[in-house]
């Protein structure tokens, strides 16, 4: 990894199928990286602690929380972030099942529902309750979100 | 001096760069799920500034059964234990830590080594009598679990979890595991504990109870004593437990011996007369 001064590294990040230089501290969580230098804005800051799932993208098809992660980790993998995700059968679901009332939390579910889709080709409820146990909605819109994860499982059937 | 990350990709990398940056008077610390050193850090209670990154290398990888083991490197994850189920019980303690994407992350290695005390995954290598690769700059070492987990893995300074190894013997054994949280279903425990049944034994590891994960001979023995009745030997159980037991947010010591009593009565169901 080159040095650009004593404190930053250059590191090198492929999100949403483009690659981006970062001079970074590599200390700094991809989280922030993704909101600050790339101004991906979707992740979003909850509880910086793994908790509550708002900052949830996918690496390598993986659901991961972008707060657990430093970005010098992610050289080398594939980021999806929510602006990588297009008119998805996923989010096309939580418009239907108004899946969602403040929105803060939908794009960390919508990426986690989208990793359990790619990962799973016919979850059972139990997964899926298991996969969503990962993120949290203060709003309460659990049965909504669920919903709409099981019409886009349908939808992904048909 | 600012925080550095650097990458090793074989175990002599990884040791001797920890021994080097020691040297220094710097705070290193070996980095593979990182969710630990990640959290710990941003709210000052860590002080790490060197973190060396041993994802890569191979041996902390291997997750395989052979003929005689079934071994584990310590940065395999908590998400690729449960899918690949080599070991049932392992797969069912650490299937309740945390929670499903944090579990992408979290290593067995990064648990069991932690700071935060429950260290559930710790307890299927007690019930098993594992042994563990330990890796430091002056070499490699294999140790009985048993000779160095006490309350904590008793690393010695700059020393590497590498992997682990569990006869195959145990892995079909009948077990239970069962995670008591105060409340919904992800989240630190209340008390975890973790039973396995071996040559008509009934095994027994505990989390949550105490500020420590432990495995106790003694209580064991307790609960095999077939000459009391059930119920008397769950109260000898709870008369000869380790101090202290934790009285925090999460529940009061007498609450938790309360479920500790109902959860030996479920392992007893579960594994007493198989």
């Amino acid at each position: 990894m080159p040095e650009s001064g004593p404190n930053l590294v250059i590191v090198k990040l492929r999100v949403n199928g483009e690659n981006h230089f970062v001079t970074i501290p590599p200390s700094k969580t991809l989280l922030a990286t993704l909101r600050e230098n790339l101004f991906l804005t979707g992740a979003k800051p909850g509880c910086f602690n793994g908790d509550c799932g708002a900052c949830t993208i996918i690496i390598d098809q993986v659901a991961m929380k972008s707060c657990l992660m430093l970005a010098v980790e992610a050289q080398g993998k594939e980021i999806i972030t929510i602006e990588g995700l297009k008119d998805s059968p996923l989010q096309q679901a939580f418009i239907e099942e108004f899946a969602f009332q403040c929105g803060y939390c939908t794009p960390g579910f919508i990426m986690n529902g989208h990793a359990l889709l790619l990962n799973e080709h016919n979850p059972s409820r139990e997964k899926i309750k298991e996969w969503l146990e990962s993120n949290i909605c203060r709003c309460t819109s659990y049965e909504e979100i669920e919903a709409a994860v099981l019409k886009a499982i349908v939808h992904k059937k048909e | 001096m600012a925080f550095e990350y650097i990458f090793a990709s074989t175990i002599e990398q990884a040791t001797k760069k920890y021994a080097e940056v020691e040297g220094q008077n710097r705070y290193p610390a070996y980095y593979a799920g990182g969710t630990e050193i990640i959290t710990l850090r941003r709210i000052d209670q860590l002080n790490v500034d060197v973190s060396i990154d041993v994802k890569q290398i191979a041996a902390c990888n291997i997750h395989q059964v052979d003929k005689e083991y079934f071994v584990i490197g310590s940065c395999i994850t908590l998400t690729d234990i449960e899918e690949l189920n080599y070991f049932p019980l392992l797969t069912d303690v650490c299937k309740e830590i945390a929670d499903r994407t944090a579990r992408n992350k979290i290593t067995i290695g990064g648990n069991i080594c932690g700071n935060i005390f429950y260290r559930e995954a710790v307890l299927p290598f007690l019930l098993t009598d594992s042994v563990l690769v330990l890796a430091s700059e002056n070499g490699i070492r294999t140790e009985y679990i048993h000779d160095v987990f006490e309350e904590q893995l008793l690393l010695e300074n700059g020393e590497l979890l590498v992997q682990a190894f569990i006869d195959k013997k145990y892995l079909s054994k009948e077990y239970i595991a069962i995670k008591v949280r105060q409340q919904w279903e992800t989240g630190y425990p209340l008390i975890t504990i973790a039973g396995l049944k071996f040559d008509g034994q009934i095994r027994v590891a505990i989390s949550g109870l105490c500020p420590f994960p432990f495995r106790s001979l003694e209580l064991e023995n307790l609960i095999n004593n077939k000459t009391l009745r059930r119920e008397e030997r769950i109260a000898e159980v709870i008369n000869h437990l380790p101090s202290p037991i934790l009285n925090d947010v999460e529940g009061s010591d007498e609450y938790r011996l309360f479920v500790l009593s109902d959860l030996l009565e479920k392992v007893l169901d579960r594994l007493e007369g198989i």
